[in-house]
């Protein structure tokens, strides 16, 4: 047996245990050494990732491909900045306690785990663990009332979804015979293998992943939990949560339900031009940048589901770098937004941003960069993400998809250069206080990754091919 | 290697960019780095507009294909490549790009007076954009740079523009990014038909003609914002009255001729049966934008607002020669545009002189500046005349060979377009003499100083250039007649071609 495949989620989930032992016993405040250590864990496990065989094992519970080490690898990343800029946010809150980096990392465990699932119970497992942890970080400021309603909100959605998934599977165990992706795709592949009751079982199976995603019609808690959670958990939860589930979407519907693909496909759509569109339109009217940016998150869904829905290897590609370039210019942005702090008073108001552009330029450019690049415009690497989706939309056919989602990144438009309106063109504001080096160097790190994309992506755009031919080998 | 032994079109292009990241790390206090700022753009500028002569002293003008290509694999797995090259149709706009910058910096000497670090930062991104939408020939590199000039040009609008300054951005950048979108589906689905994007090489490839409408329709959305066409014009005026100075010289000298310059080189030779199909179209909406306009523009009483509808008229002249597909009305096309380029940014400077004085651009709000400013009336009495084709002008040269062009195809084409040119004597004159002539009605106007040396330094090559054109224009038109001429013979190709196929196919 090679239990090796498992190793970075092994030595991850050890070094948490670890950690959490050491934040016990160590007399003082353990927070910075456990930040660190978790951070050394991720990369531990990002190096383990790269240097792991491919396989299966763990009797088909579990494989490692391709498609699971491009994807590890941007959880990791996601995980890494959104914990590097909850430094300084947690201790200027009062919230600077150990047990966030420890729930941050088996967050993450469980995102690996359903990244590799080639099982559903595997796949459900992972979810679990990555939500519970994400519930409890969401509560973390437990003082603030806004933090618990929103934990509350999330858990009992995120329970509501997970319940229906749970259906979704059963349904599927009783039709097919199987919870195996291998044994599941060969008697899907057979003749009138698709019974009605196994559609009803996949529609359920969907639905609780597209909650994992954000996705309309199961967006209802994300301007909520965005709002209300502590800044650096809205970052951590708009990207590598976003990532796994986009990740397990794209698995479960193309490797076991490949075959039917023609009873799936419409529904994808519908939920792709949802989110799309209200993604744009919902948006224009938020005055809070956090509630914007689950707006705008619930767009950026819509537009990766594109790549799902075209269901070629060129959409799942296409989906891939999507993530990617999202995930980074979403860090980005947040860590614009923890800068924004006035007199050791965290505002979130976009208007209390006016003529940033005056009393901070370098931050405005910051901003200025991530915002243009989240409209799409070239040469930054947003447009990439959108040229390479619309790409396979139209190779696919799927002219209703590219028209509409041309027109609501217009739409969306609208409100990312509102922003930089906000930042360029208004008189000032008093200014804000002395970032923390850490955000300055996440938004500078994502910031140039953002802008000089289109130099460096040819091996990005390489490796998320390598990944999408796992799934259509 | 290319005709100029090194990568000059890279350096033209790039190089603004390195004066960009020079300004950039400029310290000091607000004085000194305004200061420096200025200069450093100024340099930067013109030694991009140095080199760029090189393609002007170097252009092989027998030659239709593109010259001083540079052709690096960017990412070969797709057919993306980093391919820069010139032809007859790009490299003059080019020259007008680099030109005009050194010219708007020195326009903006002295009235841009905060932010000037970003400013100059924003031109010079500009610039960058602007040349490289000339010189690319992939064209997923040109929708780059083609969509790259709204993020300067909305940032120059809305911080440094007029009262109502948000409001034009926004239409400005909203505008023209619902067109461009289009066009982007429009090049994927190229790609997708055709596996590659290099502009050379799809010159020389049949679209199926169904295909083609689509198309056209497609880079129509994007080129007519752009150019731009009637009805979707409206953006232009807002545009031009709000920018600063510079700002709307470079709209109109430059970012206009995008439009014309698309459909030159890609919606003609790459969809000739739907440019053929749908050229009545395209006369319509040009003689709408010629009449309609200019009747609006006589109505103006904001100088700004009216050369900005006298461009939408001009331009429907470029439409209507485009559009005839014959060698006199393409050449009267480009020499239009490039007409446009100069004189209008020229009469854009005019108004700035004015409202740098009295921060206004009211035609009411003058009177009488002949005597205060007989040296600043001569050189606006020089512009108007040129914009509305004075012959010894290169407003004439264009404006004739479109006629000659328009006349081949149909007499009333012909006629209606060719109203244009009385209406524009109409609605300049009439401007003319409500800002020039007359007794001086307010006060404010008696203590103004005719041109410092700095603004005749950037009239003096406007007034040189448009004499040069309208003289001798065979110094420029030589440059284009080859790429033109194989224009006109590749779409008589396609449309015999066209034609005998239509006549095989079954009913």
């Amino acid at each position: 047996m090679n239990w090796q495949i498992a190793l970075p989620e092994i030595v991850l989930a050890l070094s948490g245990m670890a950690i959490l032992l050491f934040g016990v016993l160590y007399r003082r405040d353990a927070s910075v050494p456990c930040n660190m250590l978790t951070l050394g864990a991720f990369l531990v496990a990002a190096f383990l990732v790269l240097s792991t065989p491919d396989g299966s094992g763990y009797g088909d519970l579990f494989v490692v491909d391709a498609f699971s080490r491009f994807v590890k690898i941007l959880i990791l990343a996601g995980a890494a900045l959104a914990l590097m800029l909850s430094f300084d946010y947690n201790r200027h809150e009062g919230i600077a306690r150990f047990e966030f980096p420890v729930l941050i990392l088996f967050a993450v465990v469980g995102m690996m785990t359903m990244v590799s699932a080639a099982n559903l119970m595997t796949l459900y497992l992972g979810l679990e663990l990555q939500l519970i942890s994400l519930y409890v970080v969401t509560a973390f400021n437990r003082t603030a009332i806004r933090s618990s309603e929103a934990a509350l909100k999330y858990f009992v959605l995120g329970a509501l979804a997970s319940g229906l998934l749970l259906y979704g599977i059963s349904l599927v165990y009783g039709f097919a015979g199987s919870t195996s992706f291998a044994a599941l795709a060969s008697a899907l592949n057979a003749p009138g293998g698709a019974s009605p009751g196994l559609v009803v079982g996949i529609v359920f199976v969907i639905a609780g992943l597209v909650f994992e995603v954000s996705a309309v019609p199961f967006h209802m808690w994300t301007p909520d939990v965005y709002e209300g959670a502590p800044t650096p958990v809205t970052v951590f939860i708009g990207t590598a949560p976003k990532v796994a589930g986009m990740a397990l979407l794209l698995r479960t519907l193309s490797t076991p339900f490949g075959h039917l693909s023609l009873d799936w496909r419409l529904l994808i759509e519908l939920v792709s031009l949802g989110s799309m569109i209200l993604g744009a339109l919902a948006a224009i009217g938020q005055t809070n940048f956090k509630r914007l940016m689950a707006y705008s998150a619930i767009g950026h869904m819509g537009y990766t589901l594109i790549g799902l829905a075209a269901g070629t290897e060129a959409g799942l590609r296409g989906a891939l770098i999507y993530l990617v370039v999202y995930v980074f210019m979403n860090v980005g942005i947040f860590a614009g937004i923890i800068a924004m702090r006035r007199h050791g008073r965290v505002f979130e108001q976009i208007s209390d941003l006016a003529g940033l552009a005056r009393t901070d330029p370098a931050l405005a450019l910051a901003f200025a960069v991530f915002l243009f690049s989240m409209a799409g415009i070239p040469p930054l690497a947003g447009f990439f993400g959108k040229l390479y989706v619309f790409l396979a939309a139209v190779q696919a056919g799927m002219w209703t998809l590219a028209i509409i989602g041309v027109l609501t990144s217009v739409v969306g438009a609208y409100y990312y250069i509102r922003i930089v309106k906000v930042m360029f063109m208004d008189a000032p504001a008093p200014a804000i206080d002395q970032r923390p080096a850490m955000v300055s160097f996440v938004a500078a790190a994502t910031g140039l990754f953002t802008v000089f994309f289109v130099l460096f992506s040819a091996p990005i755009v390489a490796a998320a091919q390598a990944a999408a031919q796992v799934l259509f080998g | 290697m290319n005709a100029a032994g090194f990568p000059v079109l890279s350096l033209v292009t790039w190089l603004p960019l390195v004066g960009g990241a020079i300004i950039l790390s400029i310290r000091g206090d607000a004085e000194a780095v305004a200061r420096n700022a200025r200069w450093a753009a100024l340099w930067t500028s013109l030694i991009v507009f140095g080199l760029s002569l090189v393609l002007w002293v170097k252009f092989n003008p027998s030659d239709p294909g593109f010259q001083f290509v540079e052709n690096v694999p960017w990412m070969p797995e797709y057919g993306l490549t980093y391919h820069l090259g010139v032809d007859g149709i790009s490299v003059l706009f080019v020259l007008l790009s680099t030109a005009l910058t050194p010219i708007c910096v020195l326009a903006s000497w002295e009235i841009i007076k905060y932010q000037v670090r970003e400013y100059m930062l924003a031109f010079l991104i500009l610039e960058t954009m602007m040349v490289g939408t000339f010189c690319s020939l992939d064209f997923i590199i040109f929708y780059m740079f083609f969509e790259g000039t709204l993020i300067p040009m909305y940032l120059i609008i809305g911080v440094w523009g007029g009262p109502r300054r948000i409001y034009s951005a926004f239409k400005f950048f909203l505008f023209t990014l619902a067109g461009s979108v289009l066009l982007l589906l429009a090049i994927l689905a190229v790609w997708y038909q055709t596996g590659t994007m290099d502009i050379a090489t799809l010159l020389h490839t049949k679209l199926p003609a169904s295909m083609q409408i689509w198309l056209f329709l497609a880079f129509l959305a994007s080129f007519a914002v752009k150019l731009p066409m009637w009805p979707v014009h409206t953006w232009l005026p807002d545009a031009h009255v709000e920018a600063p100075t510079a700002g709307s010289v470079m709209l109109a000298g430059v970012l206009l001729k995008f439009g014309g310059y698309g459909f030159l080189r890609f919606s003609v030779p790459l969809l000739p049966v739907a440019s053929a199909t749908l050229a009545p179209l395209m006369f319509a909406l040009g003689v709408m934008a010629v009449i309609y306009t200019s009747f609006v523009a006589l109505a103006q009483d904001d100088m700004k607002k009216l050369i900005a509808y006298s461009s939408v008229a001009h331009m429907g002249l470029v439409t209507i020669g485009t559009f005839t597909f014959n060698e006199q009305g393409l050449q009267g096309a480009m020499f239009q545009m490039l007409s446009h380029g100069v004189v209008s940014a020229a009469l854009f400077l005019c108004v700035g002189v004015l409202y740098d004085r009295l921060h206004t651009h009211e035609i009411d709000r003058f009177g009488g500046l002949i005597d205060r400013m007989p040296f600043y009336a001569l050189i606006l009495m020089f512009f108007s005349l040129a914009s509305v084709g004075l012959p010894g002008t290169s407003g004439f040269v264009g404006e004739i060979l479109v006629m000659i062009g328009a006349l081949q195809v149909n007499f009333w084409l012909a006629l209606l377009g060719g109203t244009g040119m009385i209406l524009s004597v109409g609605y300049m004159l009439y401007m003319y003499r409500r800002v020039i002539f007359g007794t001086i009605m307010h006060a404010d106007l008696k203590n103004f100083l005719d041109l410092s040396p700095r603004e005749v330094a950037v009239f003096a090559p406007l007034v040189v250039l448009t004499l040069w054109m309208g003289i001798y224009p065979a110094s420029f038109t030589s440059f284009w007649a080859a790429s033109i001429g194989q224009i006109v013979q590749n779409h008589q190709m396609a449309m015999l071609h066209g034609v005998h196929l239509a006549g095989m196919l079954p009913r």
